[in-house]
């Protein structure tokens, strides 16, 4: 019993690290804390297992795969408006993303040796699944552009390869929005409309960034318009998927995510601007903007990827929202009922 | 206390099981005509024994996967896991004492805490807080400990995640309405991993695969339940038709709330839930977060419709903002020839 008893206090101390217990009766101690918001949980505990993915590999693809998707669509654009070096650069740009992307993919699986499973079924209820499909369509166009491009053979087959990647590279920048997003990590659920968004912004600033730093000034006006519409559209989405996440929006702002955001956001802002006041007559200027678009956008998906962690790592995240859910539901119910009574009686 | 469950008989191999579950429209698994099965987990008779978790371990031939002290009471398995498909949670509390009686304090403050924890505080791995323990022990005159016990198991949810997001198909759905893994097809993605609302499925580390409860399939195979509700001296774990197992379910929380329990509560028997139902669901005496279970748990494949149509706009975005940014290259007189 007396055991029992001297452990109780250090559930309550587990939870109040992040919160105090709503269970009234014992209230001391309770006044030197600023009250937070209140939830239980079990020792502390997570409630949802925290992705066992590699941030190196996962979040590693999530930029890659939308710098390889983004970098085709600039790529065709090039291609059609004749600034011929860009075009070929971002064709190899792509297929190199694409390939480490996809090397990313199948060192993170538990049994690589497997990965052939991926295309065992087609599964629209499987983001991976679409994904993996996804990959086996675009992985040969842009190799197939790459590679015209570069041996300048077959042209007609590589303008035909060039146009299809750059119809399927915007589902790739995109998809692997919906693939966190369909979890039940709350930094990741919370935010499952405006993911894509935040998603294909910084594929476009990786992009635009890999544009700037690869292809001659003369030919990268449109990557720095490209870079400063993602810059813009990043800020803004960002802005408004913290709002829409409520309390879960501070795995957003603090520690390693946090940093890795902030980060994000000057590099790409400060990227978009450099290209923009002197991308077009320093070759230098350019290939900085570049870098920074590139590390900008590499640090929003390694963000994104450290909030879902740290939100999942926390029962908070996951108890807090649902119980407001809850009550929410329940008084509206209530609201309901009383409303039915009074015009009854 | 078992004294609802003795109209229905024990929890044992259902005889529809073998019959095929004809003549049962209610609770039919829509895919093979046979009725659906699960376990009512009744934590108000649950004694924390652990046969469950020993059961399980053994039929299933579960690896080892640590053997430390927690700190947390009686429970040193932590949680559910890759190898751990059954966890009883032990939550230990304080309640205010019943109206009109005083307690007297039974031993003398922190030298009794020690004594009766074997000569020290059991600070295990991160356990912070001897100071207010102290405290407690030393103030707490006014409050009666209650002991909550739960045998925590895969949900087998009606909506599974788990089983919506793998890419290959190793999870799958049986022809007793369970969820269970392909060990010969997992390629060891992790995507289920996070998917689960409940936090149950994980990847073995030395393995890369995933696992979770199987529901015993081998067993409900050959008509019989599954270990931990064969092992449970106590009934608390109950198998059988879910159908039965809800009425049976509704029958004892009545029989509590009439006894007194008020907190009596029943948690996943709602087919109208966020994952439409568990296969496997409880009977609670406090909020479901307590037990580590999560209050308002739903499959977030519900919105994947609306995540597409998300990302096919933002995909649409993505290719009208560059196209725009071509345009505007040649509107200002950028070309990208001649110029150098």
């Amino acid at each position: 019993m007396t055991s029992a008893e001297s452990s109780l206090p250090r559930r309550a101390d587990e939870g109040g690290r992040h919160g105090r217990h709503r269970r009234g009766g014992r209230r001391r101690g309770e006044q030197l804390m600023v009250p937070k918001a209140e939830f239980q949980s079990y020792y502390g505990r997570p409630v949802i297992k925290p992705p066992s993915w590699e941030a190196r590999d996962i979040a590693g693809y999530f930029f890659l795969g939308g710098l390889a998707g983004g970098g085709s669509v600039l790529a065709a654009g090039a291609h059609l408006t004749g600034r011929a070096s860009t075009a070929k650069a971002m064709k190899v740009s792509s297929l190199a993303a694409v390939s480490l992307s996809a090397a990313a993919l199948v060192h993170d699986l538990g049994v690589p040796s497997r990965f052939y499973n991926m295309l065992r079924v087609a599964k629209p209820t499987s983001p991976m699944s679409v994904g993996s499909w996804l990959l086996a369509a675009y992985g040969p166009a842009a190799g197939a552009a790459a590679a015209t491009a570069v041996t300048g053979r077959l042209p007609r087959t590589g303008a035909l390869a060039t146009g299809a990647a750059a119809l399927l590279g915007p589902a790739l920048a995109s998809y692997t929005a919906v693939l966190a997003a369909d979890t039940a990590v709350p930094a990741w659920h919370g935010v499952h409309r405006e993911l894509p968004y935040l998603f294909v912004a910084s594929a476009t600033a990786a992009s635009a960034g890999m544009a700037l730093a690869v292809g001659p000034t003369r030919e990268n006006a449109p990557a720095r318009w490209a870079a400063g519409l993602a810059a813009v559209a990043d800020v803004a989405v960002s802005q408004a998927a913290e709002r829409r996440l409520g309390m879960v929006a501070q795995t957003w702002r603090e520690g390693r995510a946090g940093t890795l955001l902030k980060t994000a956001k000057a590099l790409t802002v400060g990227g978009a601007v450099t290209a923009a006041v002197l991308g077009r007559r320093s070759r230098i200027a350019a290939v900085a903007a570049g870098a920074a678009l590139l590390a900008g956008s590499a640090c929003t998906r390694f963000g994104v990827f450290a909030a879902g962690t740290a939100s999942a790592e926390d029962p908070k995240y996951t108890v807090v929202p649902q119980r407001e859910r809850l009550e929410a539901a329940k008084a509206k119910a209530e609201t309901a009922a009383t409303a039915a009574e009074t015009e009854k009686g | 206390m078992t004294d609802v469950t003795d109209g229905t008989g024990p929890a044992g191999p259902p005889s529809t099981l073998a019959s095929g579950g004809r003549g049962v429209p209610d609770g039919m698994d829509p895919h093979s005509g046979r009725e659906r099965v699960g376990f009512f987990t009744d934590t108000s008779v649950c004694i924390g024994c652990k046969a469950c978790e020993v059961a399980c371990k053994e039929w299933n031939a579960i690896p080892e996967d640590g053997m430390s002290l927690t700190g947390m009471s009686y429970d040193n398995t932590g949680a559910l896991g890759a190898s751990t498909w059954r966890h009883v949670a032990f939550v230990e509390q304080t309640r205010p004492a019943p109206e009109g009686r005083t307690e007297l304090p039974l031993l003398g403050g922190r030298s009794g805490a020690g004594t009766a924890s074997g000569g020290g505080e059991p600070q295990g791995a991160g356990v912070p807080g001897g100071a207010t323990a102290q405290e407690t022990v030393e103030g707490g005159s006014g409050g009666d400990i209650r002991w909550l016990m739960s045998s925590d198991v895969c949900k087998h949810c009606t909506h599974a995640a788990c089983l919506d997001v793998c890419p290959t198909g190793a999870l799958f759905r049986t022809e007793f309405g369970t969820v269970v893994v392909q060990e010969d097809v997992c390629n060891g993605c992790g995507y289920c991993v996070p998917a689960c609302p409940y936090g149950v499925i994980e990847q073995r580390p030395d393995d890369g695969r995933a696992f979770k409860c199987t529901m015993c399939y081998d067993r409900l195979g050959a008509g019989q339940e599954p270990a931990c509700a064969k092992a449970c001296p106590t009934e608390s774990i109950q198998f059988g038709p879910l159908d039965e197992l809800r009425a049976r379910a509704a029958l004892r929380v009545d029989q509590l709330h009439e006894a007194g329990v008020t907190e009596a509560r029943l948690y996943g028997e709602d087919p109208e839930d966020g994952v439409g139902g568990d296969g496997a669901f409880f009977l609670l005496l406090d909020e479901p977060e307590v037990y580590g279970l999560p209050p308002d748990p739903v499959v977030t494949t519900r919105d994947l419709p609306a995540m597409w149509k998300h990302a096919g706009v933002a995909a649409l975005s993505l290719l009208g903002a560059c196209g725009a940014a071509f345009v505007a290259a040649a509107v200002t007189g950028n070309t990208g020839r001649g110029r150098g």
